[in-house]
């Protein structure tokens, strides 16, 4: 009863108001104190240091940022830093590929757990998964012994950065195959198939071609972590200067140093990087959102 | 393209989804296979197509044991329930599949295989549409599509999955009509799964009725409809009553009252009486008739439908009249039976 008159102006007040807003959203001030307090956040958490690191870069003028980014030790870091990327991807994505392939075709025992399995770098500290080689392959390692006799070196060398990498990276392209592999089933894969063709060419001609923007999705979040990892690598690398250094480790050292600018400067560049990449990725979905919708539509 | 079916039998974990099935197939046949969901028809369709494998048993194409054979090798045109059209390929190219997917020694070239994916089209109706994508198709032509690509690769077996299941009633009849010309013309050998009769009855040369992973009944429309072979047959197929009796000596009682019924050699027990609606006509309360009281009385289209209790409440049957025939909405009324069918009792509820 006390609730009546209140409702009662509601309902009067409506027609006035509603060419503004539909009866099922919030009011004008609400809105836009939510939108105020989302904007002030990213801009907090995350424009504001993207910025100053580019600010930080170009201190001292572009010569000098050109001079730090063009360095010996800063070209080796990048070139480790895409040699690892360049390994890394390529085997997500074949791991990627076979795991959802697994899990969305077929039915087998323990396929929860490898669900779970694949989940296990998000939910480990990635100082661990570094940690984890270093217990194996270090010299009192399990297999240390084993792989020092064969006269391979893994840890504190590019075979230990590589595997950190893989593992840390691992669930990128497989997470963003199995929903999507698993909501469309086995239909087209067998009609393929009664058509005479072979598996391969079933997954050639009509699996990829599925799912191709998801993968491409993947592959693209899967780099950007190959190439910034810091964690997992710094526990294998053993930042050996010009050889074993990767660009976030070589930041860090930079740091370390009090070299602010040259630390800075080459930081601008992985910060390019994720700029870039997330660019690619927008302009895929702005030149491809037909494409995208028609294969997500049904 | 003979089929032959032989004892085939298909577990899924240790469920078994069809039970001893054998059923022949005579080539240029159109074969309905029908049941409820459940019933193994759609397992028995994939058996055939090789895309799933049998437990036991052996399928014949022709003389050829097709058993262990791959789905690619069998060379069957395969219908799906929602088509599975490549959405990322243009009609054309969905057509052309088939072809463009055989090993290069037997591939016809680029132009020829344009060509056959034009001619098709023309078959199925949608000429001049190649170069659209299924999504810009309607439901019905994404079926024809479907069709069209099935018979691309020159099928010995058309095998078609709910064909119009998720069409609405007006394109279903339209199709259904156009399918069955289609089948005159090409003579394809074609097996389709459906659940519903009247599909089935209208469409197909033979139907076979399925259920619980078995044949019931294998016949033409007529057969399935005026000889049931089980009682799960005969209530299936149309609307039908059934009327609990007892048979003692060949003679058929309702309670006390001895039915004006042939003799059947059905042995002494609990029976059921089965009856359809319009197969009962009005006679006067008499010996050897059917008494009960009238508890409704609607009209449909072409026809009024009388509710009767029978024996106190404890049997309901449905009579079909002439809409001319008026009817008083309460009282006694006896009706006898012009056809029926006996089953025993422990049949009946097997097949409920």
């Amino acid at each position: 009863m006390v609730l009546e008159p209140s409702f009662q102006g509601a309902v009067l007040a409506a027609p006035a108001r509603s060419s503004h807003r539909s009866p099922v959203s919030e009011a004008p001030a609400t809105r836009r104190v939510l939108i105020a307090i989302a904007l002030l956040f990213l801009g907090f958490f995350l424009f504001l240091p993207l910025v100053a690191v580019f600010v930080e870069a170009l201190r001292g003028g572009v010569g000098t940022y050109l001079r730090a980014i063009s360095e010996p030790d800063a070209l080796s870091a990048m070139k480790l830093t895409l040699l690892v990327a360049a390994i890394a991807v390529p085997a997500n994505i074949v791991f990627g590929i076979a795991a959802a392939w697994a899990i969305a075709k077929f039915e087998f025992k323990g396929k929860a757990f490898l669900i779970t399995l694949i989940d296990l770098p998000f939910s480990v500290s990635p100082v661990i998964s570094g940690l984890v080689y270093i217990l194996l392959f270090g010299t009192h390692g399990v297999l240390g012994p084993l792989v020092e006799s064969a006269g391979i070196k893994i840890v504190f060398a590019l075979p230990g950065i590589v595997l950190a990498t893989i593992f840390v990276t691992f669930p990128f392209v497989a997470r963003e195959l199995i929903p999507l592999m698993q909501e469309q089933g086995t239909g087209d894969e067998e009609a393929a198939l009664s058509l005479g063709a072979s598996g391969f060419k079933t997954f050639l001609l009509v699996t990829l071609p599925n799912v191709k923007w998801a993968l491409l999705y993947g592959v693209l979040l899967c780099n950007a972590r190959a190439m910034g990892e810091f964690g997992a690598v710094s526990v294998v690398s053993g930042h050996i200067r010009g050889v074993t250094n990767t660009m976030p480790l070589h930041v860090e050292i930079l740091y370390n140093e009090y070299a602010f600018q040259a630390a800075f400067a080459v930081a601008s560049l992985l910060a390019l990087l994720a700029l870039l990449t997330l660019a690619l990725k927008s302009l895929l979905e702005w030149r491809f959102a037909d494409g995208i919708a028609a294969v997500r539509g049904h | 393209m003979d089929i032959s079916i032989e004892n085939i039998r298909k577990e899924f974990e240790r469920f078994p989804a069809l039970h001893d099935v054998s059923l022949d197939i005579r080539s240029g046949e159109l074969i309905a296979l029908l049941g409820p969901s459940g019933s193994g028809k759609t397992t028995l369709l994939r058996l055939i197509a090789g895309l799933e494998f049998l437990t036991s048993g052996r399928i014949l194409f022709g003389n050829e044991d097709a058993s262990h054979k791959s789905v690619q090798e069998r060379n069957v045109g395969f219908v799906f329930q929602h088509y599975a059209l490549f959405k990322h390929m243009t009609v054309a190219d969905n057509v052309g599949f088939g072809l463009r997917v055989r090993p290069r020694s037997q591939r016809p070239s680029r132009a020829e295989i344009r060509r056959r994916a034009e001619e098709l089209l023309e078959l199925v109706q949608l000429p001049g549409l190649g170069k659209r994508f299924p999504a810009q198709l309607s439901g019905g032509q994404r079926q024809r599509v479907a069709l069209a690509r099935a018979l691309a690769i020159e099928p010995r077996v058309l095998l078609l999955d709910e064909p119009f299941g998720a069409l609405d009633a007006k394109v279903r009849r339209e199709l259904r009509r156009w399918l069955r010309e289609l089948h005159e013309r090409t003579g394809h050998t074609t097996v389709f799964v459906t659940h519903d009769q009247e599909e089935a009855m209208e469409l197909a040369d033979r139907v076979v009725v399925m259920s619980n992973g078995k044949i019931e009944q294998v016949g033409s429309a007529d057969d399935i409809y005026d000889a049931p072979a089980s009682p799960f047959v005969f209530s299936f197929i149309g609307a039908s009553n059934a009327l609990r009796v007892h048979v003692e000596a060949g003679r058929v009682y309702l309670d006390d009252r001895p039915l004006e019924l042939p003799r059947t050699n059905l042995p002494d027990g609990p029976a059921r009486l089965y009856l359809r609606p319009h197969d009962l006509e009005v006679s006067r309360d008499e010996a050897g008739s059917i008494p009960g009281v009238i508890s409704a009385v609607r009209r449909t289209s072409g026809a009024r439908l009388i509710e009767l209790e029978i024996g106190g409440r404890r049997d309901r049957l449905e009579i079909e009249l002439p809409a001319e025939q008026s009817h008083r909405l309460n009282g006694r009324l006896a009706v006898r039976p012009r056809k029926w069918q006996l089953y025993r009792d422990d049949e009946c509820r097997l097949a409920s």
